[in-house]
């Protein structure tokens, strides 16, 4: 479980976080939507110490993170992966070579054990033949998917995911999706995703937090989602045709 | 005002500068990966640098050699020129004009690499993983420059002092004897000592000021182009100034 406790962060004048409460509990994809510039990025960035909030503080599991020294936070990083809104892949390295490097710094295998890990992961975004390209040579939605093979390669407690599937096609943002889920079920992982794509809230969601300019204006699950109740909400959730006809329960 | 806010911004970055070099000379994470990295940049830094140095130390050395010849009039002995062409190059060409111009070939590179980094959130990822991004990118570049720049000045004046003896003798204005006794005369070792030790200094600067500068850069590819400009400049200002400071210490 990952708790924000009042969590405020601004730049200059503009206070882009205010007071925000969430909690992200364990074995569940917890998903995190809001308009565009709501402040879900930093938001996360704020969680995993990227950027330090003004106030308030965070805690992984009891352990009180915001408190603790750069040292002291390594062991804690160490649990987290990270798939970033701009994929963030090295760019000198392969991509092989880019899902394999936390396992070079940290894990202690040996180089086919490594090479073996590596593989696997590629093979579960479905790019087991891409291991030898540049991340220039990968289209955008398969850096996203080197991102998340990178992400999940430490076996992470801890999982973020800044919109993984903004820019796929419906197909493979729902085969991410599903990946997601499956992992987050079988390592009981603690997944965070950030996302303004209701397609995947409804698929893949087990809890929800809503952000409006730096707020947390809700708190729920998909079945809440739809009964409405917050006015920017119902306009966030039914700003598409298809939502306002799944509401009125009408045909498609 | 404006002059108070000026100092305290030159403050902000020398205080700034300082701890991201104590941040850089940590231990390395893994051994291994630290000896890879450092022998990319031996190379990209070295071996890369060869030819320009080499090229410019030539030409410089025919220069000063005929311009030597020129300037004396029948009275001044013909071996001055060996001893004025040695003199220069072992001095200040070869120590403070290479690392100027690796300033601009390298330092812009290191700026314009790290902050491409910065802006597409790579240096996030390695934070993200735990890794020590300015020990893991900066340390190999100060340490490749430390042991590499040295090197390349030797080599300069070596190549200098070589053509100056080559063009003096195939124009005529020199016999070799001549010129190798000018070459010998009065010789210190103790100026070749203190070429050296300003050259490491200066490699030490072109490398960590633009790291500086390129792990700082903030915004988009507009600001990355920026920063290696800075780079630049801030690098040949400052080598210049320990320069003038290095002398003056150096010879008292
Ligand atoms: N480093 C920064 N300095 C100043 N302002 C920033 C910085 N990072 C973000 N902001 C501001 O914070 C606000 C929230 O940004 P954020 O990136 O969190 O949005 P977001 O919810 O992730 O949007 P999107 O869905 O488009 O990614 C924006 O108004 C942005 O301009
Ligand atoms: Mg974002």
């Amino acid at each position: 479980m990952i708790e924000l406790h009042n969590i405020s962060k601004s730049f200059g004048e503009h206070d882009v976080l205010k007071d925000i409460q969430a909690s992200f509990e364990r074995g569940k994809v917890n998903f995190v939507i809001g308009r565009s510039g709501s402040g879900k990025s930093v938001m996360t960035k704020c969680t995993v110490g990227l950027i330090e909030p003004d106030q308030g503080h965070v805690s992984y599991d009891g352990r009180n993170f915001t408190a603790l020294s750069r040292r002291d936070r390594k062991e804690i990083r160490q649990e987290i992966g990270m798939l970033f809104q701009g994929s963030a892949l090295f760019d000198s390295m392969t991509v092989q070579e880019n899902v394999s490097f936390p396992l070079k710094m940290f894990s202690g295998m040996t180089d086919a054990e490594i090479d073996r890990r590596a593989s696997e992961c590629l093979e579960r975004v479905e790019l087991a033949d891409a291991g030898s390209r540049f991340p220039a040579e990968c289209s955008g939605g398969m850096q996203k998917r080197v991102g998340i093979a990178r992400a999940i390669a430490m076996n992470p407690k801890y999982l973020f995911c800044d919109e993984p599937n903004s820019g796929l096609d419906p197909q493979t943002a729902i085969v991410i999706d599903q990946l997601i889920m499956e992992i987050t079920r079988e390592y009981n992982m603690t997944t965070v995703v950030i996302s303004h794509d209701m397609n995947s809230v409804m698929e893949a969601s087990d809890t929800i937090h809503f952000v409006h300019e730096g707020r947390i204006l809700w708190r729920g699950d998909r079945g809440g989602l739809l009964a409405g109740g917050v006015p920017e909400l119902e306009d966030f959730v039914f700003a598409s045709e298809l939502m306002r006809r799944i509401r009125k329960g009408g045909q498609i | 005002m404006k002059a108070y806010l000026r100092a305290m911004r030159w403050l902000f970055h020398i205080g700034r500068y300082m701890q991201l070099l104590s941040a850089s000379f940590r231990r390395p994470e893994k051994g291994r990966v630290f000896r890879s990295l450092l022998i990319r940049e031996l190379d990209a830094i070295g071996t890369q640098s060869i030819g320009i140095v080499a090229l410019l130390s030539l030409f410089m050395g025919a220069v000063i050699c005929l311009q030597t010849a020129h300037q004396i009039g029948g009275w001044i002995p013909v071996y001055t020129i060996g001893f004025t062409v040695r003199q220069t190059m072992i001095l200040e060409f070869s120590p403070t004009l290479i690392p100027v111009i690796l300033a601009g070939k390298v330092g812009s590179n290191i700026a314009s690499q790290i902050g491409t980094m910065r802006v597409t959130e790579q240096i996030d990822a390695l934070e993200i993983m735990g890794v020590n991004s300015a020990s893991y990118l900066i340390l190999p570049k100060i340490i490749a420059g430390l042991c590499i720049v040295p090197f390349l000045v030797i080599l300069s004046m070596v190549m200098g002092v070589g053509a100056g003896a080559w063009v003096g003798v195939a124009t005529g204005v020199s016999s070799l004897a001549d010129f190798e006794y000018g070459m010998q005369v009065d010789f210190h070792v103790f100026d070749v000592i203190y070429a050296l030790t300003k050259t490491v200094a200066f490699g030490f600067i072109l490398t960590s000021v633009s790291a500086y500068h390129g792990y700082y850069a903030a915004g988009g590819a507009l600001e990355v182009g920026r920063s290696s400009t800075r780079a630049v400049v801030w690098s040949v200002v400052i080598i210049m100034v320990t320069n003038l400071i290095l002398t003056q210490m150096l010879l008292n």
